[in-house]
């Protein structure tokens, strides 16, 4: 089933075109591949999708209703969290802090109150709430075994630990699809195997996984699905095996062969 | 006189305001072009440029008919206001703004709000709060041309700024020290890489950005007079001469100056602002454009990359 | 000299209160703003119409002064909170200027002889100090109550996560205006009724006074103390207001310029940011889930940490 889906999805800055025309689909329950050279679109994409950034023109469906031109908050409400290329923590706040900050309205929030209520509810009943709040944070912690960095600030703790801390806390808010911006980026080779296990345990809760990735083994081994950008524009999308034999993809990353 | 005249002499005032915003709201812009901060300090700069250029033209020139030698008084004090304020503008940056340089985005701008009012304060200490007059290096014997009048002061003005301004543009243009800056603007890691002595380049903006507000501050004190906290409207109208050129936009501020100086003087007297509403109507204008067109119109749109 | 003790204390308790809602402005969310004065202004205003030209009870000063100042910070708000932070600065400071402007045009000369505060027939009198200062104080432990619950609930974990990152925030379904604008909106209100009680106390209001320097100086009891921390802001109002009276309570004020105490702002200022950012106090370390004993927390309060340390 279709999680996810744009169309025509287009963003220029200033007379560039990043991102030309794309249908990008997600499949529910998949973990799906976005890949392409440097300066493909591929982030860009991504901050259409999640609201960071509004599209130039197309449209965006997630769950079967439009998303475009959503704010980033709204959306992420609807179900869509992310990381991001240049890990985007709250630096001077502890790791605890961090995936608390993901269960914003996971905890505290009725639907069927009124906002006002609900405001000064969180703020009566603030001791319990935070009680609530910590309880799911550290256990989101402890699911990707990083409940004994809890009470460090997030900026002393080490590159790959700070990926998944800020995986825990895209994934504290229960998303029904999650964006990764190149998680494996800058880990050395034993780091990435680890973070083939996390998106494992990832997809293990059920969660729909889109990552941005260049490490080729890292994609060719976890995604069921690659899009495949080049120029802002899809050139490709299939399983791993079709793309390692697709003639635009090869050319795309290695250059048309002289006849 | 008709009305043609009357927005013409108003047109010609605004002008010579305008250089003087100009002059100034340079200062903001390199600053800002190179450490993307607003150096809240930059107004304050200006008065002590205005305080020395008056003790050094008092100094030489004492009670002395206007003539050539107190002209040439005016110039001196002029290069020596310049000199000092360079020395000052350094000094702050090196004290003050570079040590914070990574630092939380609040903390420069909390630091240039402390130096503005040491200056401002310690200025009214040294020199008391009364407002003095920068008396005319000439005689000020208005000209009139065909129903706007001129005054050689206003000529005065028009003429050091336009020097000023060409002089930058060539420094910046075409001097390896000012492809520097260029380049320091766009990238400052980078230029770093290619060998640019990144604190050097932001060493001399500062000195030149308070050396342009020295010749600013003298010239405005024409008009406005010189008392300690002179430099916070001039340099907050400066400011807004900057974000209508665009800030971080040389050319930007110039044109920004000259315009903000002509709606100032043809949109009061036109809208019959009085005068003790005036400040008010230029905040509210000010806030009106930083909301409306923070970019300017020379900038481009910057956005924060994700 | 007892005499400027107990004035240091009272207005020690007036600039508190506003620091208290500048800290939920700028040491919460993370926003410089630059108008506590406006807001002082709007709520010292309040009280002279309503005690005085209304004939009505003080009390019923505070809440309206609360509201006016929420309305007005609404107001100035909701355009200004999405620009960036060396915008923001200048546009509040200008928005500062204007309220100034507004109130003098409205009343130049200002409100002399305003009736005194009454309670239970009990009337406080300006040679009373002692009983305004327990009036004002028991003021600001309520607002620092307040604001401390609000710092420590979802609201205020939200403003932080503003302060942090405002991307992040988003993408972590945080409405980034919204809390912006409750942010600003609070710490107007306290501000607004912080100016109730100064005009309560001296009995007077000049338009005049609510000056730029008013501003700064919140900002700097704030800075001094810590940003984001209630009890530092406290601690800033107190020491802030001892260096403004210390030529009184010394008696040397023939010695020491009027100056002297802005040029220490000024300072402080500077000096903070560099040696210590985080204030006197700090930030609170950890908030939730404390591993630390009680003698530990004590410690590591006073303790100077730069690195390793919360900024």
């Amino acid at each position: 089933m279709t999680l996810l889906e744009t169309k025509h999805l287009t963003r220029e800055f200033g007379g560039v075109i990043a991102v030309n025309d794309v249908d990008f689909i997600v499949k529910e329950g998949l973990v799906t591949g976005l890949i392409g050279p440097n300066g493909a679109g591929k982030t860009t994409l991504f901050n259409q999708i999640t609201g960071v950034d509004k599209p130039t023109s197309g449209s965006i469906f997630f769950a079967g209703s439009e998303i475009t031109g959503f704010p980033a908050w709204k959306i992420s409400r609807l179900g869509i969290a992310r990381t991001f290329q240049n890990i985007r923590l709250y630096k001077e706040l502890t790791a605890v802090e961090n995936v608390m900050m993901g269960l914003h309205f996971k905890v505290g929030e009725d639907p069927f109150q009124h906002r006002f209520i609900q405001a000064l509810k969180s703020y009566v009943f603030a001791s319990r709430e935070n009680r609530e709040v910590y309880s799911k944070a550290m256990e989101w912690l402890r699911f990707f075994d990083i409940d004994q960095s809890a009470q460090e600030f997030a900026r002393n703790l080490p590159y790959g630990t700070q990926r998944e801390l800020e995986i825990a806390r895209a994934l504290a808010a229960e998303p029904k699809l999650l964006f990764l911006d190149e998680p494996a980026a800058g880990m050395n080779p034993s780091e990435t195997e680890h973070l083939m296990h996390v998106v494992d345990k990832i997809r293990s809760l059920g969660v729909t996984v889109v990552l941005i990735e260049h490490d080729m083994k890292l994609v060719m081994n976890i995604c069921d699905q690659i899009t495949v950008l080049n120029f802002g524009m899809k050139i490709a999308d299939g399983t791993p095996n079709e793309i390692k034999k697709d003639k635009a993809v090869i050319e795309a990353y290695l250059g048309r062969e002289e006849e | 006189m008709n009305t043609l005249s009357l927005y013409m002499q108003y047109i010609v005032n605004g002008i010579t305001l305008g250089a003087i915003y100009s002059l100034i709201a340079l200062g903001y812009t390199m600053v800002y072009g190179i450490l993307k901060f607003i150096n809240f300090a930059h107004g304050d700069i200006l008065m002590v440029g205005a305080f020395t250029g008056l003790l050094v033209y008092q100094g030489l020139a004492g009670a002395a008919e206007p003539g050539v030698w107190t002209l040439m008084s005016f110039f001196i004090a002029m290069i020596a206001s310049m000199a000092l304020c360079a020395v000052l503008g350094v000094f702050i940056e090196r004290v003050a703004y570079k040590p914070l340089r990574n630092a939380n985005r609040l903390a420069p701008l909390l630091s240039a709000i402390g130096v503005s009012f040491i200056l401002s304060n310690g200025a009214a200490w040294i020199f008391g709060t009364t407002s003095r007059r920068f008396p005319y290096p000439f005689d000020n014997e208005p000209i009139h041309m065909g129903g706007v009048t001129i005054t050689p002061h206003q000529i005065l003005v028009i003429i050091v700024s336009i020097i000023m301004m060409v002089l930058l543009a060539f420094f910046v243009n075409k001097t390896r020290m000012g492809k520097a800056m260029r380049a320091t603007s766009l990238d400052q890691n980078t230029s770093a890489l290619m060998g640019i002595n990144v604190n050097r380049v932001i060493s001399l903006t500062f000195a030149i950005g308070s050396a342009l507000a020295a010749v600013g501050g003298m010239l405005a004190s024409f008009d406005f007079r010189v008392y300690p906290s002179m430099g916070t409207m001039t340099g907050l109208k400066a400011f807004v001469a900057a974000v209508i050129g665009g800030i971080g936009n040389i050319q930007g501020a110039m044109m920004g100056g000259v315009l903000l100086g002509i709606l100032e003087a043809v949109g009061a007297p036109l809208l019959h602002i009085p005068n003790g509403m005036r400040d008010t109507v230029a905040f509210a204008v000010l806030i009106i454009i930083l909301l409306v067109k923070p970019e300017g119109i020379l900038g481009k749109n910057e956005r924060e990359k994700v | 000299m007892l005499n400027f003790f107990q004035l240091i204390l009272i207005y020690s308790g007036v600039y508190a209160m506003m620091a208290i809602g500048q800290n939920c402005i700028t040491g919460y969310t993370g926003m410089l703003s630059l108008c506590h004065a406006g807001f002082f202004c709007i709520g010292s205003y309040a009280t002279a119409i309503i005690s005085k030209t209304m004939g009505l009870s003080f009390w019923l000063s505070l809440p309206v002064a609360a509201v006016a100042a929420g309305i007005v910070g609404f107001l100035i708000g909701v355009p200004t909170l999405r620009l960036k932070g060396d915008y923001l600065c200048i546009a509040t400071l200008g928005l500062g200027e204007i309220i100034r402007n507004v109130a003098t045009n409205i009343n130049p000369v200002g409100y002399n002889s305003i009736p005194r505060v009454t309670l239970f027939g009990y009337q406080f009198a300006s040679r009373n100090k002692l009983a305004f200062i327990i009036l004002i104080w028991v003021f600001v432990l309520i607002f620092y109550l307040l604001f401390q619950r609000l710092a420590h609930s979802r609201i205020g974990r939200a403003m932080t996560a503003i302060r942090e990152d405002e991307v992040a925030a988003a993408s972590n379904g945080i409405n980034v205006t919204k809390y912006k604008i409750i942010s600003f909106v609070l710490g107007a209100a306290v501000g607004g009724v912080a100016g109730c009680f100064q005009t309560a106390y001296t009995l007077t209001v000049q338009p005049a006074s609510y000056t730029f320097m008013v501003s700064v100086m919140v900002l700097c009891t704030v800075v001094l103390g810590g940003m984001g921390n209630g009890k530092a802001v406290i601690l800033g109002a107190f020491i802030i207001q001892f260096i403004s009276y210390f030529p009184q309570l010394t008696g040397l004020t023939n010695v020491i310029p009027a100056q002297a105490k802005q040029i220490i702002f000024g300072l402080i200022l500077v000096v903070m940011m560099i040696w210590r950012p985080q204030g006197l106090l700090g930030r609170d370390k950890f908030r939730y889930g404390d591993p630390r004993s009680f003698s530990e927390r004590i410690s590591d309060t006073f303790r100077r940490k730069r690195k390793g340390g919360a900024v």
